[in-house]
């Protein structure tokens, strides 16, 4: 018997859509190439679009202005609070508009250069290229942009980057940019071309002819399983960070839809790049049930700083200047506390390791306030930041103007996902993945202010384009109906998985299994990882999936409204989602962006990338549970960023 | 802490609800009150009891999905949305009633969990700016004064968690409709729809059932998000002029 | 248009608004009139007189006077039609109470309905009482108001009657003047303490000029 790390390597995965020629003229020479639908014929088409964030709202708004007959769901009670909602920082646009040197060429440079060279060429240059057009798309729809006194369009540098090119609101710009997706989903509901079903779970893909032609959803309130039928699928169902059991994400953020969709022969691309943030609220006990960020603009004005001495347990304002460290000005001098996230991170955790970290459990670092305060005066600290302050305040019962804000690493983003080609469809034809829920544009590693780029930009201008090629090649499939024995097959396998969870009645609840493999991600597949921790990991992860299902207790039925059966539910789907994680992280000997080993950095402690080895992305073939998967090569090939040691010294 | 905590108990939306009664021990000042709950509900599970259902997502005061009534105010005592209220804000030995919001246009699902689909309705009815994908026009080809995108923004920041219609003597949605209205009609881009957008989403306001505004000022203080009162007013003002141009058409 | 108005629940806090500021403005000047009763019964009795003559000989006897009753009873009957309407939206709108009750609002917001039924319930009384006369303690007498008013006065249910409904009304003026100015899109941010002052200001004169009269009476100021 083979265990799961003794994984075969398949086939490499080929992208077969991205057209060759020059970069800048790929996205164009592909929507020429790309096959059209008749207008008149949309209607006749539906397409299913799991998630309403930025990427989901924007697409399943936009497939309805071109025609489509949209079926759309999401679990939250309203499609206006998808997670998007939470992010803060920034979007990024190569506009320019400061005449600082930007342009498409620097933001997709940027963009490679930040991912690590783990990223595609052709998709990351039309992002930058899109870029440009969302935000022309999102002041149209009223989204309102943080303005000059003249009235133009305000921009800030934002994590990593030194150009100006980070337009927001306040500290909400996801919830701005999710109202304007929202509100154009909203519209188009209101027309009858937009079928919404809120509160209700995506839990498992149909798979007809070897095409994706639906769903399997659950009502969340009545608990009724339905079947929904379709032309194409569309996931925009976010990232899988909630696998840590603590991250930034929402509570009921999940991987089922990806997952499921994994095991039904999607592969799952570079599953463990993670994106861990630098700047989150340390956790306070054992009843944390998640982290919030704050976000990364502070770090444009904070300085952040731990004791020189081990053990310090003086209060800050009492530590001598001459007795600090700031380590990330003293590492990096040239760009200082504005270096990228995964490398602010690691910092931190070395500074923890070390003995020098503050706060409960040294377990956090300072980000202190009070040389912009001297230099800028409260008043415009205020001004910059107050919600934030008013926040951490909130939360620690800290005051940060006089006390120095204590922050601490926090999972926050996911840059793996399903593997797709240039149109974003992935391995299974009509089945297409966008926003956080595809393996993206941001390599091992995501800069500030992409993710609501990219996810917008997938759902307003690529899909779009994209998913029209599709359903044009394909135009006339048998209809589906509920009688199909593979419709029933997934449908039963469905309610049995929920009977089971149902009926185990043990002595332990979902909580308490996310916790524990949470804690086990957390210890041996996060900041930094190790071949022996991971195939600890790895050794673990089948015993706590064996005693879930043996202990688990899940109260009520399925036929009602019922939260602990949701969380059971996603619980089953992390415990294998977990396993794949480690073996994508124990394969990958090499440090690269997120994803940091331990045996691969240099001589002064830096990631160490191995090209001639691992410039491909891994995608994962599922095989059957806790059985080893297989690994489908796609070779990344740079023609115009060369790959280099990133450098931020 | 240890709390006494009586809880509105409600099956579902047919059945009829009542308060139970729950001790909790062991509860840290530091937690935040869904984590209180959460405690509380692990205890539910071991025992076997259904756990309380409540809304909750983003735990970060912005997605706007918790909806507590704590001790007769919507979120707590603190201006906050309950997902960031600290149990700090109580006493050890207190004794906490929570209560889902309470107006017929949100009906009871489970527990404290209500129907916020309404507000849905309301935003689909004219709460958009037409502006279909790849139709828009460079970005800086229209200033907006800063005044007003800072009023728009100000308006925009609803989170649509309905604590206003809670906290409203008359469960109305007047707040939440005119934040709305407000950040899409200052804007130059919401100009052109600017009649009929609040002339139908006052319609539909109405059509849902919530109630009429008396100007009690509840909701303002409800309002997480510090939505202000004039807010009221200015819908109104716009109400009025767009019934005296529709009338001219 | 006028359908919009009334279909709509904005617009029928319009109608609240703007007939309650008609009839304001009709108690500022009722008011002021009402204070000639210091100045004797021949300066008030004359007053009261000329009530009936204003506008001629464009109007005839009693016109203007009419037409101010007509004006007032349609803003009453509107008034109190929305205020019904609203009130009854409002309750269904909120069906069940919360289990724990806290104190909300201001008195005045919260007194706003009760104080509309006893103002209304006032109004009925004053013109029984002092317009025709069928109610009055006294013997009424037709045309010299002096006299009625101090029989009015003279009795102890008269004179709590009054207090209370003035006393309400001051508190219906408070927030109304304000509440009226939201709903017609007249407040502001940099308006709205100008705006409280005023009606603050609004019910002290009003309470305090109209209450002046029965203390007059008690006081043997006015006999």
């Amino acid at each position: 018997m083979t265990t799961y790390a003794e994984y075969q390597t398949g086939e490499p995965v080929v992208d077969g859509k991205a057209p060759s020629g020059p970069v800048g003229e790929r996205w164009d020479t592909r929507r020429f190439e790309a096959k059209l639908v008749n207008p008149a014929n949309r209607r006749k088409h539906t397409v299913i679009v799991v998630g309403t964030g930025l990427a989901g709202g924007s697409a399943g708004a936009t497939l309805a202005e071109q025609g489509y007959h949209v079926v759309q769901f999401c679990y939250q009670d309203s499609p206006r609070r998808a997670h998007s909602i939470a992010a803060q920082g920034g979007i990024n646009a190569a506009k320019n508009y400061r005449n600082d040197g930007d342009s498409i060429h620097r933001l997709f440079y940027d963009t490679v250069k930040g991912g690590d060279f783990r990223a595609r060429e052709s998709n990351v240059h039309r992002l930058a290229q899109i870029s440009v057009e969302i935000i022309d798309q999102c002041v149209a729809q009223g989204v309102p942009f943080a303005r000059e006194y003249g009235g133009l369009l305000d921009t800030r540098s934002f994590g990593g980057v030194q150009v100006s090119r980070t337009f927001y609101a306040r500290g909400q710009t996801g919830q701005q940019l999710l109202l304007g997706a929202y509100q154009a989903l909203s519209r188009q509901i209101a027309a009858g071309n937009v079928e919404m079903h809120a509160r209700t779970e995506m839990l498992d893909l149909i798979v007809i002819d070897g095409r994706a032609r639906g769903i399997v959803a659950r009502d969340l309130v009545t608990g009724r399983i339905d079947t929904y039928f379709a032309d194409a699928v569309v996931l925009a169902s976010g990232g899988y960070g909630n696998v840590f059991y603590l991250s930034t994400n929402a509570m009921n953020s999940n991987a089922t839809a990806i997952w499921r969709a994994h095991r039904r022969g999607a592969y799952f691309a570079n599953p463990c790049f993670t994106q861990i943030h630098p700047t989150c609220i340390p956790r306070t006990g054992d009843h944390q049930s998640k982290l919030t960020l704050m976000s990364e603009s502070l770090r444009n004005d904070g300085r952040i700083w731990v004791p020189k001495a081990k053990g310090d347990t003086r209060p800050a304002g009492q530590i001598p200047e001459d007795e600090r460290d700031y380590y990330l000005e003293r590492i990096y001098p040239s760009f200082g506390n504005l270096v990228p996230r995964d490398i602010a991170s690691r910092a931190a955790k070395n500074v923890c390791d070390e003995g020098r970290g503050v706060g409960p459990g040294g377990q956090g670092v300072y980000l202190d306030f009070a040389d912009a305060i001297k230099r800028m005066g409260r008043g415009a600290v205020e001004a910059k930041y107050g919600n934030l302050f008013d926040m951490y305040q909130r939360i620690t019962d800290e005051d940060p103007y006089e006390v120095p804000m204590r922050i601490y690493p926090a999972v926050h983003y996911t840059m793996g996902g399903l593997w797709v080609d240039y149109d974003l469809q992935t391995t299974i034809p009509g089945l297409f993945a966008i926003g956080e829920a595809n393996f993206s544009d941001h390599g091992a590693n995501r800069l500030g202010a992409s993710a609501l780029m990219q996810g917008l930009a997938d759902g307003y201008f690529v899909l779009p384009s994209t998913i029209n090629d599709y359903l044009a090649r394909n135009p006339h499939h048998e209809d589906v109906t509920v009688d199909h024995p593979v419709v029933q097959e997934v449908r039963a396998e469905t309610e049995d998985r929920l009977n089971l969870l149902l009926s185990v009645d043990g002595d332990r609840t979902p909580d308490s299994f996310h916790r524990e493999v949470g804690e086990l991600m957390w210890e041996f597949c996060g900041m930094a990882r190790t071949d022996s921790g991971l195939r600890k990991a790895l050794e673990r992860i089948p015993q706590i999936r064996e005693e879930f299902w043996r202990r688990i207790k899940v109260p009520g039925t399925g036929e009602e409204f019922n939260q602990s059966l949701e969380k059971a539910n996603r619980v089953v789907d992390y415990l294998e989602l977990a396993e794949l994680m480690c073996l994508d992280a124990l394969h990958r000997a090499e440090s690269c962006g997120g994803h940091f080993r331990e045996e691969s950095q240099t001589a002064d402690g830096e990631a160490a990338r191995k090209d001639d080895e691992f410039a491909y992305a891994a995608a994962w073939e599922f095989t059957s549970t806790g059985s080893a998967p297989v690994l489908h090569k796609e070779d990344l090939v740079f023609e115009y960023v060369h790959p280099t040691q990133r450098s931020y010294a | 802490m240890k709390l006494t905590l009586r809880v509105w108990r409600q099956k579902n939306a047919d059945a009829d609800g009542a308060m139970s009664t729950y001790e909790v021990d062991g509860i840290s000042t530091d937690m935040s009150f869904l984590e209180m709950l959460d405690t509380l509900n692990e205890e539910l599970i071991l025992r076997g009891e259904d756990p309380v259902a409540f809304d909750h997502d983003c735990r970060e005061g912005i997605c706007g999905a918790c909806s507590l009534v704590i001790n007769g105010d919507a979120h707590g005592p603190e201006r906050t949305t309950t997902c960031q209220l600290h149990m700090r804000s109580f006493q050890d030995g207190d004794t906490i009633d929570i209560e889902p919001w309470r107006a017929s246009a949100f009906p009871v699902i489970k527990d404290l969990v209500v129907d916020r689909s309404a507000f849905d309705r309301i935003i689909q009815a004219g709460g958009y700016i037409t502006a279909p994908t790849g139709a828009a026009p460079e970005a800086h080809a229209t200033p907006v004064p800063k005044p007003d995108a800072d009023f728009a923004f100000e308006n925009a920041e609803c989170i649509g968690c309905g604590a206003c219609v809670a906290a409203c003597p008359n469960g109305a949605a007047m707040l939440f409709t005119s934040a709305k209205v407000n950040h899409l009609n200052v804007l130059p881009q919401g100009a052109p729809e600017r009649e009929t957008r609040v002339l139908d989403m006052v319609a539909q306001m109405d059509d849902e059932g919530f109630g009429g505004c008396t100007l009690a000022g509840e909701c303002a203080t409800a309002c997480p998000k510090g939505i202000p009162l004039v807010s009221i007013t200015s819908m109104n003002k716009e109400w009025l002029r767009a019934t005296r141009k529709v009338a001219k058409r | 248009m006028a359908r919009t108005v009334w279909d709509s629940s904005v617009g029928k806090k319009t109608v609240m608004a703007v007939s309650g500021l008609i009839m304001l403005l009709y108690l500022i000047v009722h008011m002021i009139g009402n204070l000639k009763i210091f100045f004797g019964a021949g300066e008030f009795n004359h007053y009261a007189h000329w009530l009936r003559t204003v506008g001629e000989p464009f109007m005839h006897y009693e016109w203007t006077l009419w037409l101010v009753r007509v004006v007032l009873v349609v803003a009453v009957v509107a008034h109190a039609v929305s205020a019904y309407q609203l009130s009854r939206r409002d309750i269904r709108a909120r069906p069940s109470k919360y289990v724990h009750k806290k104190p909300r609002a201001s008195y005045a917001t919260r007194t706003m309905r009760w104080g509309g039924i006893i103002l209304g319930l006032f109004i009925v009384w004053h013109i029984l009482d002092l317009t025709t006369g069928t109610v009055h303690s006294g013997g009424f007498q037709e045309g010299h108001p002096y006299q009625n008013v101090v029989d009015t006065f003279s009795t102890w249910y008269g004179n709590v009657i009054y207090i209370v409904a003035m006393l309400a009304l001051g508190l219906h003026v408070r927030h109304g003047f304000w509440s009226a100015a939201q709903t017609l899109g007249a407040g502001s941010r940099t308006r709205d303490r100008a705006l409280k002052t005023i009606a603050n200001v609004l019910a002290l004169l009003l309470t305090a000029g109209f209450i002046a009269v029965p203390v007059g009476v008690m006081t043997g100021v006015v006999s």
